[in-house]
């Protein structure tokens, strides 16, 4: 068995390094952050991907056996076929930077907002960069591993701004 | 107004110098939970609009990571707390493909016709208050009459109203007893006559109709780019329905239709809504008549799945079963991999992304919520319509702020 997204990918990327695997039937491969745009765009023009169904991230700290620290996880869908790929990326300490794909899908634009509040990761070219969901000016990305769960006091130490100073 | 007229103002940036900024919510009666919008107007025309969340960000992806899976199911129902337990039914999806986990047939029928019912629920909520923001209180009504029957549907099968906790991997909390199919059989009896009502008080109403038609309209190409899905990609023209195309528990057996349009304006995202809550009653009809009989946990599977809550209680082998189960501290032999696996949820692709390190708790648990996606696309939608539509298109893409900020 095989994907159809393989067959493209090896035709159009031939120098392409990508480990393919299969889950539960779904596709998955992981490449280099270098050829993810390239990756990503054949997939987009090439072989019909056309909505980027999901953006994540997965921090690899307290996984056994794992050598990379953050992996990106980019789920994309052809809509005509039905067909899904999962591409894979890993990111390093000190250099969390990935090209972003806004440009493929403009959808990816709060996905990748949020990464980056969770995980610090940045995406270079990004119109609009900076936390969605937590405020502007917290310092921490809370869904890293070494983040505790409770927090670090950011709750209770909140700025109150009352009517006066408002 | 046709949208051409306003269309050169949106886009010259030097005619910008006289819009005036609003503050829409976060504590707005349209906006039903908290979200903020801040909006740039010329006159009353909205030119852009940037969306501002994280108002109920409450962490539920990084409690996903310390609670096993039976236990985060309580946390996953408060995240579109509109149809609480179409998000259980997703999660229990993600997890039981990853472990690999097949459900007995009534399961999943009971958690089919459990979709179905959240599916109504979901929609009558969203087209009744949107038509109480828009200046109709009776079909608010009407659409809540019925949303209480379905209420104390759930409270017959789970003890619960609201956030019912009612899947388990592998199965359910309690089987469902005769009376609750006695009460879906009435339900499905006296639908027909609550939608009509409803129907001819909202869908056909003039006023309805000029405050949604061709406002806030989302192409095609958006709609796909965009990462929109459920209703909202289908009122735009994408013919996709995750029951169809990835048939998952019991919807294989059924006849059923998705619902399309090609509009992609409000009224058309209603339109679908409509038409799919008759779908899905077609679909309960024919589910609850072929109920299969037999146990609602699947004995094959051992110590991940729990025992039936009869067997705890009246022998000692069901009890130590259901022992070795909860303990934290036993053997957990699941896979070490990631899988993405998604469900039709009522506001559209609900998709949980694992990670498993092989123990009985996520690893990573990723929750790919609809309404973010919908949300994101809002400025699209919004850009040269009127102040008061900007309520008009927010009760139509529904947005729900926890599942949102999570």
């Amino acid at each position: 068995m095989s994907s159809p997204a393989k067959e493209t990918l090896s035709v159009k990327l031939p120098n392409l390094v990508g480990y393919w695997s299969e889950f539960r039937g779904q596709w998955r491969v992981k490449i280099a952050v270098s050829s993810l745009l390239p990756v990503l765009r054949s997939l987009r023009n090439d072989a019909g991907f056309n909505q980027l169904t999901d953006l994540t991230c997965v921090d690899h700290l307290e996984l056994a056996g794992a050598t990379d620290r953050f992996e990106l996880v980019y789920v994309l869908l052809n809509i005509e076929s039905g067909e899904r790929v999962i591409v894979k990326t890993f990111v390093n300490e000190p250099d969390l930077k990935v090209p972003s794909v806004t440009s493929i899908w403009f959808g990816a634009d709060w996905l990748e907002r949020e990464v980056y509040d969770m995980y610090g990761i940045t995406f270079d070219g990004h119109p609009n960069f900076k936390r969605l969901l937590l405020p502007e000016g917290f310092a921490s990305f809370p869904l890293r591993k070494d983040y505790p769960q409770q927090g670090r006091g950011e709750r209770h130490n909140f700025p109150v701004i009352t009517r006066a100073e408002s | 107004m046709p949208l051409e007229l306003l269309e050169p103002n949106t886009s010259d940036p030097s005619k910008r110098e006289g819009l005036w900024t609003l503050n829409f919510g976060p504590q707005h009666p349209a906006t039903h939970t908290t979200l903020r919008l801040i909006l740039q107007l010329d006159g009353e025309m909205v030119v852009d609009a940037e969306p501002d969340i994280g108002f109920l960000h409450s962490g539920f992806e990084k409690l996903g990571e310390s609670l096993d899976y039976n236990q985060y199911v309580t946390i996953v129902d408060r995240m579109n707390y509109i149809s609480p337990l179409a998000n259980e039914i997703a999660w229990h999806h993600s997890v039981e493909a990853l472990l690999d986990i097949e459900l007995t047939p009534r399961c999943k029928y009971i958690r089919t016709i459990f979709a179905e019912l959240m599916r109504i629920h979901d929609h009558l909520l969203c087209l009744g208050t949107c038509v109480l923001d828009l200046g109709g209180a009776t079909a608010f009504m009407y659409a809540f009459n019925e949303r209480e029957y379905i209420y104390e549907i759930c409270e017959r099968a789970s003890g619960q109203r609201f956030h019912t906790s009612y899947t388990r991997v592998g199965g359910l909390l309690y089987d469902v007893t005769d009376d609750w199919i006695a009460m879906v059989r009435k339900f499905v009896r006296n639908f027909h006559k609550a939608y009509n009502d409803f129907s001819g008080l909202v869908m056909k109403n003039r006023i309805f109709i000029e405050r949604t038609r061709d406002v806030g309209v989302l192409s095609y190409e958006d709609a796909i780019a965009g990462g929109a899905t459920g209703p909202v990609a289908r009122a735009s023209g994408v013919e996709r329905d995750l029951r169809i195309d990835e048939p998952y528990l019991a919807y294989d057996d059924f006849d059923f239709n998705i619902c399309c349009s090609r509009s992609g304006d409000c009224y058309a995202r209603f339109q679908v809504r409509m038409m799919e809550m008759l779908q899905s009653i077609k679909i309960i009809e024919q589910a609850i008549e072929n109920l299969p009989s037999g146990p609602v946990f699947n004995e094959a599977y051992g110590k991940v799945v729990l025992p039936d809550k009869t067997e705890v209680y009246r022998s000692i082998e069901g009890l130590i079963h259901h022992f070795e189960s909860i303990m934290p501290n036993r053997q957990a032999d699941g896979p070490k991999d990631s899988l993405y696996a998604a469900t039709e949820s009522p506001n559209g692709e609900l998709g949980y992304y694992l990670v498993s390190d092989g123990s009985f708790r996520a690893y990573r648990a990723r929750t790919r919520p609809p309404s973010l996606l919908h949300f994101s696309l809002f400025p699209r939608m919004i850009r040269g319509c009127m102040l008061s539509d900007v309520v008009a298109v927010l009760g139509s893409i529904n947005i729900i702020a926890a599942e949102l900020d999570r």
